[in-house]
Parts: structure tokens; C-alpha cells; sequence
């Protein structure tokens, strides 16, 4: 998809306005707003403490905001928890995934959401439906490329680190029906993992599903953003073009080296 | 996308040759062994078990395989206290207060009924409550104040062990009367071969005036009566099977080993900490409880200062760490446990038998835990 | 001497009981500290409630400590202090490591307070100014010829199962044990220790921490050895009780001889039932009793107690409970046995 068609005069399937958090003095989030639109791709960059990940962490239930609304495809939501910003169809990947590494990959990406089997097994033995689950869990990994993982009963501590994240992504493609969240998805990576996850992200959002990408990587973020929402003391100091502006300009921006020529 | 997976799996594999790090096999022989650990850690306390068998009955013969089923009944209090442990174990707990708890228990249940007249039945019924309602204390204790399981357990240690010397008055029920007035509570030191067997020869119209037939006509039945096996120690078994399938096979199960890994992950990945570790706790203290009954079906009397109130905890340590459960929680599975608590009574009893001094029993059980951990780090590298 | 012991046993009581009549109340300020191994087992509960009930009668302060686990010998030191500290007249202790805690019995022997030992003899036995004690070696004799006259001819081809206390082998089981052997008529080569014994006869040596849990796994694990076994000597009556269960579960409850030491109510109620053949009975509540009037004496004008007569402790009596006596070996019965069971 061509990220100049995005339509910006589409309604934003997420939005906040006016996001306020306090905790005790200290203003994280002020008056912050923020949009998501259909099939993009939405970097948010910020400098340390410039809270960012409070306003992620609001979107994605784990932190109530103090004041503002928020709106999922025009109708106003609040969540109280990441469970209920999942059931809205908001999937989190968080930096340090969420992973339980003893456990194969298939009871990962149905951790907390597990399918039981029809009929008296699952309703009085509480059985899980496995050959469903695996055969999810399979036709997952494969739209996403990842099916180089052959077992998919093994722990995942046997994976990689770029496939662990694989495997994190694809949980949250599996089931977010409306946003993904990344969180620092390539932080701890090596080039050429860092490269594959990219790709992952790009295919992911080629699926229709938007998202929303946190990162410190300038030229990751250049990479795939369709915009970029640059974050400073606690609100939104400007969106930007990533074709239009180059890395040392949002760098500036996001320090503050630099004042917003275009409101 | 495609309806046939292999195809689409095929096409994706080509489409993706510069996989990253894909699980390429760099398999040795070693490498193999510890994938084969690492996926089934019931394996190596099941090898130990076996070879323990074949060694003791190559050196005693076979009147150390007829012993057996006595192994099976001197576990048993163990086995079912080590399965509550294995609970508590995989979620990165640890329970010191299991021997008080099936101790305590097993007092309530004698003095409900034969201090305040309470009918039998209700009275196992209120000790296996009382047991549930314990851990629930610890895992609220654990869950809500946040207090490290060790200390928290330290602490219901000594609360219910006191509790249980303070409410029992030091006083004993003596075997003879709790035959006579609520045999229940001995039910599970009843054995089914030799009900089975009575039965059978009673249907014949034979009377055995003894308890035991030195020699039936049928080979089936001497053999049927030499099995020696409790409603205790099939009760343990059925609750090893039980709770392996609820682990594997169910939620719960798989939420009780993602709490136990990452705890800070499974909460994030939508699974609820607090309550699965409330469940755990509680259902550790029903467990224990149930081991409370056994030890009155096993020693006939209910007594406050039974040994397991004081080293059940360490006994069932043992057991679960020879089983291979990895005490940093997540890891390992509750038939290795159980395999862990036969491979202690095989070597006591076996080494007895030889006529060993006990204490070789405790400096093997010692080395067996040493190399079991060791075991537990080595397969653990297959992470890193 | 059977005969003058089982007596003096009961003699002993009602001299207690006429104690109370004289009542030699102790001089103002007089305090008495009991220390004992554990809190829990049943025998230390009745020599502490003997001990409390005795103290108010006499107008002793008193103050009861106990380790939490038998052998823990650091707070047995740490309730001596406290003692020393507190300036009492007079210690009674069970000790739980006879030979570690003599140095802390000096101490407070140095600062003039009575110290008895009870029930365990301190190793040395005249590190405390007097052991007021069963005469725990004639216990196990009393059973041993019990057992040995009931069984008459067949005592020669016995099968025994010797049911012991602990690993450490404390003085007070081996007593107890060397004592059985030497009643039955084994020779019992190093009387300081149990297991040195050569004689066929003795099928094995397990312990039982003396509880019914130890009983029960310790005679299964006899029977592993020989299923055969017809005596078995127990501890104390606990473990008598497992021993039992595990004979049941045989179905050899009935031609199994088991005797025991201790003479606790279960215990004797469990000779009427026909669990346990015989026991020797002791008696904790006047070791105890006993222990603070010889505080309150002490305290009074600075007497010692003195040992009974040809031993070097004070014997506070044993007596065999038989529900079936037989010829040749003094015993009371069980009704007898009833009235002066403790626990």
C-alpha cells in the first residue's frame, strides 16, 4: 500500500484528545492528542521522559488517564486494563514481549485467550482444543513469513531473538482486529534480525491492520512510518512527513533544537 | 490465504531462503539428549527410578520387587504432599507449611468428631476445607501483600503447627477407637485387593478366618492379595494423573507454568496472576489436607506431633527437585515428581534391606538433589 | 528388687500426695525454671503441668521453656541464661544434648542456683547436682522378661525387631533397648551402644523418632527383612501404636508380641486393647513435682536432694502394666496402670 493514500480525511480509527496523566506533581501526560488512521503505519518518537510511553500505556489500557477521551472507530472508549483494550481489538507488543519462554509457541500466542474443545471436553474437562490451537497458531506464523520455525511446540526459548519477536508480533496480528502497539520492537536486535522484523511490521500493516510503532531508531523509523508523531513534555509537539523531513530534523525537534515551522 | 498449508508453507519457506537463525540442526548426540530432557523433564528421574529398581533387585533379588507396593504406602503421605509442593513450585513458590497443613488437618478431622461429635463424613469434609482455607491465607498473603511465598509460608509453618499442638491438646486418638466409631477416616488404609479378594472367596462360600489366606486355590487370587495396594496410594496416583492432565491439557494448567516463568508476562499477556496463584495456593492446601486423611488411613491414629508436621516440608522439597522441577519455577513436569518421591523410598527401603546404616540413605538422597539441580542448569542452557 | 521398685513407684505418689497436706511452702522470692526438649510431646506437657501445679501450691514463681525440636540444644543454653538472668532458685532440665549443655549447667551451678536434671542424665550425670529419672535400662528389663517368660520355650528361636528412638542413639533409648536385650536374655556386647549385637535373634534395628509415623514405615521395613518377626520392642508407646498398624496391615496383629516404655493413658489403654502386650509405666508429673519441692527445700535452707539408695540419681519409680501378668515378673494391671498414666 502506498503510504501517500492514506486518507487523512477518513475518521482515525484511534484517537485521544486532550489526554492528561499526573502522578503526584509530575505532569506525564498534558493535554497530549493523538490519531491513528486506517492502514498506516504511525511512528511515535520522543525523548527520554518526554511521555511517550505513558501516553502508549494509555492507549493500551495499562494506565488510566487522569483526564481526556479516547475514541475506538468514533465510538468513546476507557480501559481499565490491557484485557480490556485487547477485547477492543488493541493489541500490545511490549518490549520485553511477553513471552513465557519455558512454554512452546502455540501456548504463547494463545496465553490468557485459550480455545477450549467443543462439547463436554471442553465445557466439563476443561480440555483445550490443541489441533485447533496448533493449526492457528501454524496458518499465523505463515501469513507472516515465520513458518522457518518448524516445530511449533517447542519452547520458545529455543527461538532467536528476532523470532521471538516474530512470534510476539504474530500473536498480536492474530487477534488485533483493530491496532497493533510495538514497542521497541528492534531494540534488542541485530542487524539482520532488526531487518526481518521490519519486513514483519510491513507485512502486518499490508494486512490492513494499522499500527502504531515506538522506537528510538531513526532509520528504522524513517524506514516504514507513514508519519510520525513526535512526542515533547507530555503532548504532541507536531506530526511530520517522514518524506518530507529528514532525520536530523525530527531529532531536533523531538530536543527541542528546533520550533515547529508548519503548524 | 491458501487453504492447504504445506503448499502455503512451502511457498513461504521459498519466498524467505535468508531466514534469520532458523532451528537448523546442529545435533550431537548430547544435543539431542538434553532437547529430549528439555522437552520431557519426567525422563530423567524415570531413568534414575528404574536403574535404582534394577540395582536393588539385582543385589537383593526379587524380594525387593515384592516390596514394591510397600514403597507405594510409605511414599504415599510424601507423594501427595510433593504434588501440592509441585503446584506451589511451578509458579516459583515455595510451601514450607505442607506437613503442617496435612498434620493440622488430619487433627480436625479426628477431634471434629470425636470432641464435638461431628458425623465422620462432614468432619473429612471441614479438614479438607480447613486445608483450602490455609493456602488461601498464604496465597493471599503471596498474591495481595506481595510477600516473598518463602517468608509467608515460613510463617503459616509456624502458626498452624502451633495452632495444631494448641488445639489438639497434645492428645491422641488411639487407632482402636477411631475403628470402632468413624472407620471412615481409616478408608483410605483399606485395601481393595483384599476387599476384591474377600469377596470373591465369599461368593464361592469360603470364610477366611484369618485376615490372611495363606493359600487360595487359585493363583489369580494369591496373586490379586499380594498386590497390597491402599485406596491411599491409588488415591495418589489418580491425583498425580489428575493434576498432570490439568497442567498439560488445560488453561489453568498453562497459566499456573506462565505465572511461574514470567509472572510480569503472563499478567501482560492477559492472564490473571493474582487469581491463578489464589487457585494454586488453595488448591495446595486441599492437597495437603487430603494428606492429612491419608495419615490417618496409614497410622490409624491421629497424633499432633506425626514427623510430617515438622519434615514434610523438606521431604517434599526433595521429592519435587529430584523430579526435576526447576525451583525458579516453569519448568518440569508432576510425574517426575513422582517418580522423584518413589526414587527416595526405593533407595531407604533398598538400602535398609541391604543392611546399610540409614544414614547412607540421607548422603545418596543428598547427592541425587546436588545432581538433579545440575541437571535441571544443563538443560536449561538449551535457552541460551 | 522388681518388687521394691514397682512399690516404691506407688509409695512414691502417695508421698507426694501427703506433701501437699504438710505443705512446706517455700520462703518469698523462691522462682524454679523447667526446661524441657520440646513443648509438644505429651510426656514434657504433663511434667510441665506437674511442675506448674506444684509451684502455685507452693507459692513458686515459675517459668516453663522448651526447644523447638528435640535436640535443639541452642535454646535450651538460651533459656539457661534467661534463668541465670532472672536469678531463680532452681533449674529443672531434660536435656536435649546431654554432653554440650554441661557447660551452661556449670554456670548456673556457679551462681548458686539448684540446677536437676530430669528425666535425661547429663553426660557426665554429676554435672547437675541431682537426676531425678526413670530407671530407664530396668524399664527395658522389666519388658525384656516380660517377654521372654511369655514367650517361654520360643524365646530361644525369636524373631525381634528392635524399634529405636533416633540415629544419634541418646542415652535414654539406649538404656531402654540394652535394658530389653538384657531382660530377654541376649548378651548386649557394649551397653553404650545399641546394634553392636551379634545374636541371631535380632532381626533389626530401625528408628521411629518415637511417633506413630516412625512406628509404622520402621517395622515395614523389619518385615521387608523378615516377615517372620513375633516381638518387637517399641521406644515408647507411639511408635508401639505404628508398629501395630503395620502388623495389621500383614494381618499378623495377632501373633506379634509387642512391648514398650512409657506408660502414657493411650499407651495403657492401649495394653487393655490388646495393641501392646506390656509397658513399663514412668512417671513424669512426680519428677516434676518432686524437682520444686526439692527447689523449694533448697531454697528453704540450702539442702540437696539425695540420690537413691545404691544408684547415683533419684529413682522416681518404673512399674510394669501387663494385661496378662505372667509368673515371675511384678506387674500391676491395667486399672492400676489407668490411675497413674500421664498424657
Amino acid at each position: 500500500m502506498d503510504p501517500e493514500g492514506i486518507d487523512m480525511s477518513a475518521q482515525p480509527i484511534l484517537a485521544a484528545k486532550g489526554l492528561t496523566k499526573r502522578y503526584g506533581k509530575v505532569v506525564a501526560l498534558d493535554r497530549c492528542d493523538f490519531e491513528l488512521y486506517p492502514g498506516e503505519i504511525l511512528a511515535v518518537i520522543g525523548d527520554n521522559g518526554a511521555g511517550k510511553s505513558t501516553l502508549i500505556k494509555c492507549l493500551s489500557g495499562a494506565v488510566t488517564p487522569d483526564e481526556g477521551e479516547m475514541t475506538l472507530d468514533g465510538q468513546t472508549v476507557a480501559f481499565a486494563s490491557p484485557t480490556e483494550a485487547r477485547e477492543h481489538g488493541i493489541e500490545t507488543v511490549y518490549q520485553t514481549l511477553a513471552v513465557s519462554p519455558a512454554l512452546s509457541i502455540v501456548d504463547n500466542i494463545f496465553m490468557g485467550r485459550e480455545k477450549r474443545r467443543p462439547g463436554w471436553r471442553g465445557s466439563v474437562l476443561r480440555q483445550l482444543d490443541k489441533p485447533a490451537m496448533r493449526a492457528f497458531a501454524r496458518e499465523k506464523l505463515s501469513e507472516l513469513g515465520l513458518m522457518t520455525i518448524q516445530n511449533i511446540d517447542q519452547p520458545v526459548e529455543t527461538l532467536s531473538g528476532g523470532q521471538r519477536q516474530g512470534v510476539a508480533v504474530a500473536r498480536a496480528a492474530a487477534f488485533g482486529s483493530k491496532v497493533i502497539i510495538l514497542d521497541e520492537p528492534t531494540a534488542a536486535l541485530g542487524v539482520k534480525e532488526s531487518r526481518r522484523v521490519l519486513d514483519l511490521i510491513q507485512d502486518v500493516r499490508a494486512r490492513g491492520i494499522p499500527i502504531i510503532l515506538i522506537s528510538h531508531n531513526m532509520p528504522h523509523v524513517f524506514e516504514v512510518a507513514d508519519r510520525i508523531h513526535v512526542h515533547r513534555l507530555g503532548r504532541r509537539l507536531s506530526v511530520i512527513d517522514p518524506k518530507a523531513h529528514s532525520m536530523s530534523d525530527a531529532v531536533a525537534l523531538m530536543t527541542g533544537a528546533k520550533e515547529i515551522e508548519e503548524a | 490465504m491458501s487453504s492447504d498449508p504445506t503448499d502455503h508453507e512451502a511457498s513461504v519457506r521459498a519466498r524467505r531462503t535468508e531466514a534469520v537463525a532458523a532451528f537448523e540442526g546442529r545435533r550431537g548426540a548430547i544435543d539431542r539428549l538434553q532437547h529430549a530432557l528439555h522437552v520431557t523433564p519426567a525422563l530423567v528421574p524415570l531413568i534414575v527410578l528404574t536403574v535404582a529398581i534394577l540395582g536393588f533387585t539385582w543385589f537383593l533379588g526379587t524380594r525387593f520387587l515384592e516390596q514394591l507396593p510397600l514403597i507405594m504406602q510409605q511414599v504415599q503421605i510424601v507423594g501427595v504432599l510433593a504434588a501440592a509442593q509441585s503446584l506451589i513450585i511451578l509458579t516459583a513458590g515455595i510451601d514450607l507449611s505442607v506437613g503442617a497443613i496435612a498434620v493440622f488437618s488430619s487433627v480436625m478431622i479426628g477431634q471434629l468428631s470425636f470432641r464435638y461429635g461431628v458425623p465422620p463424613t462432614v468432619s473429612i469434609a471441614l479438614g479438607l476445607a480447613i486445608g483450602g482455607a490455609i493456602g488461601a491465607v498464604s496465597g493471599w498473603l503471596v498474591s495481595r501483600v506481595k510477600l516473598p511465598p518463602f517468608i509467608a509460608t515460613l510463617g503459616m509453618w509456624q502458626i498452624v503447627l502451633a495452632t495444631n499442638y494448641l488445639f489438639s491438646r497434645n492428645e491422641t486418638i488411639r487407632s482402636r477407637e477411631i475403628r470402632e466409631e468413624a472407620p471412615m477416616f481409616q478408608w483410605l488404609g483399606v485395601k481393595p485387593n483384599e476387599q476384591l479378594v474377600n469377596w470373591i472367596e465369599a461368593s464361592r462360600g469360603i470364610e477366611w478366618e484369618r485376615r490372611r489366606p495363606n493359600e487360595t486355590d487359585s493363583a489369580v487370587l494369591d496373586f490379586l492379595w499380594a498386590t497390597n495396594i491402599t485406596y491411599g496410594v491409588l488415591l495418589m496416583v489418580a491425583l498425580v494423573a489428575v493434576l498432570a492432565y490439568a497442567l498439560r491439557a488445560t488453561a489453568w494448567g498453562r497459566h499456573v507454568y506462565a505465572v511461574g516463568d514470567d509472572p510480569e508476562a503472563a499478567e501482560l499477556a492477559g492472564v490473571n496472576v493474582r487469581r491463578t496463584l489464589m487457585s494454586v495456593y488453595i488448591l495446595a492446601g486441599v492437597i495437603c489436607a487430603l494428606a492429612g486423611w491419608i495419615m490417618i488411613g496409614r497410622f490409624g491414629s491421629v497424633s499432633p506431633s506425626a514427623s510430617t508436621g515438622v519434615l514434610g516440608n523438606i521431604q517434599s522439597i526433595t521429592a519435587v527437585v529430584i523430579g526435576g522441577i526447576s525451583l525458579f519455577g516453569g519448568r518440569g513436569s508432576i510425574w517426575g515428581v513422582f517418580f522423584g518421591a518413589l526414587i527416595v523410598g526405593v533407595f531407604e527401603l533398598g538400602l535398609r534391606m541391604a543392611g546399610a546404616d540409614a544414614q547412607w540413605t540421607y548422603l545418596l538422597i543428598g547427592m541425587l538433589i546436588i545432581g538433579a539441580v545440575a541437571v535441571d542448569q544443563w538443560i536449561r542452557k538449551v535457552s541460551t | 528388687m522388681k518388687t521394691y521398685l514397682t512399690s516404691s513407684a506407688i509409695a512414691l505418689i502417695a508421698t507426694t500426695g501427703m506433701a501437699l497436706a504438710d505443705g512446706h511452702a517455700a520462703p518469698e522470692g523462691t522462682s524454679a525454671c523447667l526446661i524441657t526438649k520440646t513443648d509438644t510431646n505429651p510426656f514434657f506437657v504433663k511434667m510441665r503441668e506437674g511442675a506448674s501445679a506444684k509451684a502455685e501450691e507452693l507459692g513458686i514463681e515459675f517459668n516453663a521453656y522448651a526447644g523447638q525440636v528435640d535436640g535443639d540444644n541452642e535454646a535450651q543454653i538460651q533459656a539457661i541464661e534467661t534463668c541465670i538472668a532472672n536469678g531463680v532458685s532452681g533449674i529443672l532440665l531434660t536435656a536435649s544434648d546431654t554432653s554440650a549443655i554441661v557447660d551452661s549447667v556449670q554456670e548456673a551451678r556457679d551462681a548458686g542456683i539448684l540446677v536437676i536434671a530430669l528425666d535425661t542424665p547429663l553426660n557426665p550425670i554429676d554435672a547437675a547436682d541431682m537426676t531425678f529419672a526413670t530407671d530407664n535400662f530396668l524399664a527395658g528389663q522389666l519388658i525384656g522378661q516380660y517377654a521372654a517368660t511369655a514367650m517361654g520355650e520360643a524365646a530361644a528361636d525369636a524373631k525381634i525387631a528392635m524399634l529405636d528412638l533416633a540415629i544419634s542413639q541418646p542415652t535414654v533409648g539406649v538404656l531402654r533397648d540394652q535394658g530389653f536385650l538384657d531382660g530377654f536374655g541376649i548378651d548386649t556386647g557394649d551397653e553404650t551402644r545399641w546394634g553392636d549385637e551379634d545374636d541371631a535373634r535380632i532381626i533389626c534395628n530401625e528408628v521411629t523418632a518415637g511417633n506413630e509415623e516412625g512406628g509404622r514405615t520402621a517395622m515395614e521395613n523389619c518385615l521387608a527383612v523378615d516377615p517372620d518377626i513375633n516381638v518387637v520392642y517399641t521406644i515408647n508407646e507411639p511408635a508401639a501404636a505404628g508398629a501395630y498398624e503395620a502388623l495389621t496391615a500383614v494381618g499378623r496383629e495377632n501373633d506379634v508380641m509387642i512391648v514398650s516404655v512409657d506408660g502414657g493413658c493411650p499407651g495403657v489403654q492401649n495394653v487393655a486393647d490388646g495393641v501392646i502386650a506390656a509397658t513399663s509405666q514412668q512417671y513424669p508429673l512426680l519428677m516434676a513435682s518432686k524437682g520444686i519441692e526439692a527447689i523449694a527445700q533448697f531454697a528453704k535452707d540450702g539442702s540437696l536432694p539425695e540420690a537413691t539408695e545404691g544408684k547415683d540419681f533419684f529413682d522416681t519409680g518404673v512399674a510394669l502394666v501387663a494385661a496378662e501378668p505372667v509368673d515371675g515378673v511384678e506387674s500391676i494391671s491395667v486399672e492400676e496402670g489407668q490411675e497413674l498414666c500421664w498424657g
